[in-house]
């Protein structure tokens, strides 16, 4: 097996085959780095399949899940976004059965889940982590001791235990807090805890519930860029539950919109940003890239002759060429610059431009002739001619 | 008969008052101790189904919580005076005496045993079930929960609520004179009571505060520390 970008020392024994488990091939293509495309190669470790959940009440049957399926390829980074109510925490909560599927299939790892005794369950559940919006550490007990909780669970020798909490320690960083208790840490402490303790029994996948959602933006940042590292690291698949679009952009590398229950969305993240096909995906998007222009500019640019407004989008290297000025040296035009943002998606750039295009019918038609030839997303916002 | 303070300078009234008081607090002792702790093995399991068969917890059993509910129920809500009375031929049965320090401990049993299971329960359902949900995804059975997270995380908890059962103990222990158990509620009722004798009831009443002082002390000083 190849770690490509591993420097960090003892990690070479964490991805051996998990305690009591058979050991699964991960996967060898080597393309984990930033730029693989989830959606070529790679074979799906967890596949929902037709899954519904339904809560009775005394109001009538509530449907939590509508018919969702859906393929979570090994090692991605796979992010679930929706409002709250969408039904999003049922859904990472089904897949570990700690909510039980009306009906459906989870299969994880060529296992389906909902066809498992109990006790074949509580063994397929040490192959599967999950962290929690509020944590639910042991409040009696230390750092290193929860840690060791889900080992001494999986009846693991003492020593190797004690071998296994020191290189978690190392893993989040935490080695000199591994006697504090959980009241003595921050919240990114103790979610840092949180994640050394999903990953204790080396799964091959951790879920991820709000995980981020109690804490601050600059500790966010810090627990998502350890996920990603993890994620790269160790190969390991994470399903990541948030209602934080700027959560999905920093290291989700495919992402799923579930909205009503139902999965509206689906696909590599870049795609997504770039050509969202519903509504709430795109209300997901333009909370952290603003494009909406303010309106009363939008009527004063009305009044202009022979305009139009274009917002052009690229992604990756595109993001560095130079195209206004190539537009305008190939095309007969005039570029007014209304607004512009780049930022990362995961670690590809992308980039929206709102520009007021001034000239001719026929000189605008060869600035989008311009435009397409590069590869760049145009869309038309308004036309006055 | 008021109480003459020029006793106290006597040493036939201290000769007395050891004698009447060293028996009666060893009895209650003994009584307290020997009833807290069977009822705690009687007890503390069946909190801890009254926790878990609860609707949305580990292992839920709605037939068993209520049925147990329902008896504990019905044993709490009998006077302990009565129950004394009552629980009379079950006692002969299991001790082969009804009267005495020893048969007293079995009515006293039955009377605080459902009180634990409550005051265990109330402990128990503090533990937030997030952190249940989150040994659960780890693969914990039922018994590692109940073992390496319900009893752990409810210890402070639990041991407040021996504090309290035990002093509540003290206060059944007093009525154990009925059937000739002794003890310092007894001394009490015998002597300050029926004898006239306010020197005797005002000292009983002191070395029963000092009892529930260090009991309740101990208890918080215990739960404090065990809080992290």
């Amino acid at each position: 097996m190849v770690l490509r970008g591993f420097s960090s020392r003892s990690f070479v024994v964490f991805r051996s085959a998990g305690y009591g488990r058979p050991s699964v091939p991960v996967a060898t293509d080597g393309e984990k780095g930033p730029f693989r495309n989830s959606n070529k190669g790679g074979k799906p470790l967890i596949q929902i399949k037709q899954l519904v959940k339904k809560y009775s009440s005394r109001q009538g049957n509530v449907i939590a899940i509508d018919n969702v399926s859906l393929n979570i390829l090994q090692g991605s980074i796979f992010g679930i976004i929706g409002l709250s109510g969408a039904g999003k925490s049922t859904l990472v909560r089904c897949l570990n059965l700690l909510e039980k599927p009306t009906s459906g299939q989870i299969v994880v790892a060529g296992q389906d889940l909902t066809k498992l005794s109990s006790k074949e369950l509580r063994q397929a559940r040490q192959n599967i982590g999950m962290i929690f919006q509020h944590f639910y550490l042991l409040q009696s007990r230390t750092v290193a001791e929860n840690i060791a909780f889900p080992l001494e669970i999986a009846r693991v020798p003492k020593k190797e235990i004690s071998i296994r909490v020191e290189e978690l320690l190392h893993l989040v960083g935490l080695e000199d807090k591994a006697s504090a208790y959980p009241s003595q840490l921050s919240g990114g402490q103790k979610q840092r805890v949180g994640i050394a303790r999903a990953l204790a029994t080396k799964p091959q996948v951790l879920l991820c519930d709000e995980a981020t959602s109690a804490l601050d933006p600059q500790t966010t940042l810090s627990i998502l860029n350890l996920l990603r590292d993890i994620n790269q690291k160790l190969g390991l698949t994470i399903v990541m539950i948030t209602h934080e679009m700027k959560v999905v952009k920093e290291i989700c590398t495919d992402v799923a919109v579930i909205h009503e229950a139902r999965i509206v969305e689906n696909g590599p993240v870049e795609s997504v940003f770039i050509k969202p096909q519903s509504d709430i995906a795109r209300q997901f998007i333009s909370t952290i890239f603003p494009n909406e222009l303010p309106t009363d500019l939008l009527k004063e640019l009305s009044t202009h002759r022979d305009s139009e407004i274009v917002r052009i989008q690229f992604l990756g290297s595109r993001a560095s060429d130079p195209i206004i000025t190539d537009l305008l040296r190939t095309c007969d035009v005039r570029a007014n610059i209304l607004y512009g943002s780049i930022d990362h998606l995961r670690s590809t750039l992308f980039g929206t431009l709102t520009l007021e295009l001034q000239g001719n019918p026929t000189q605008l038609k060869e600035a989008h002739r311009y435009l397409a030839s590069r590869e760049l997303k145009v869309e038309v916002i308004q036309r006055a001619l | 008969m008021p109480f003459d303070p020029s006793l106290l300078f006597q040493a036939t009234f201290w000769i007395e008052l050891l004698r009447l008081m060293i028996p009666a607090t060893g009895e209650t002792l003994y009584m307290v101790a020997a009833s807290t702790v069977l009822a705690y093995l009687l007890g503390l399991p069946l909190g801890i189904i009254l926790v878990v068969t609860s609707p949305g917890h580990i292992i839920p059993n709605p037939w068993i919580e209520r049925t147990l509910g329902t008896i504990i129920n019905i044993l709490r809500s009998a006077p302990f005076i009565i129950l004394l009375v009552a629980l009379i031929p079950f006692t002969r049965s299991i001790i082969g005496t009804s009267v005495g320090t020893t048969a007293a401990i079995v009515p006293l049993v039955i009377s605080a045993a459902p009180f634990v299971a409550r005051v265990v329960e109330s402990s128990l359902k503090e533990v937030p079930y997030g952190v249940i949900e989150a040994a659960l995804s780890m693969g914990a059975s039922p018994k590692q929960i109940i073992q390496k997270v319900l009893l752990p995380e409810a210890k402070a908890s639990l041991i407040l609520g021996v504090a309290i059962t035990t002093i509540s103990v003290i206060g059944y222990t007093a009525m154990a004179g009925t059937v000739g158990g002794g003890g310092l509620g007894d001394l009490a009722i015998q002597y300050g009571y029926n004898r006239f004798r306010t020197d005797i009831m005002i000292v009983t009443v002191i070395i029963l505060v000092v009892i529930v002082q260090i009991i309740q002390s101990l208890g918080t000083a215990l739960a404090r520390k065990l809080t992290h």
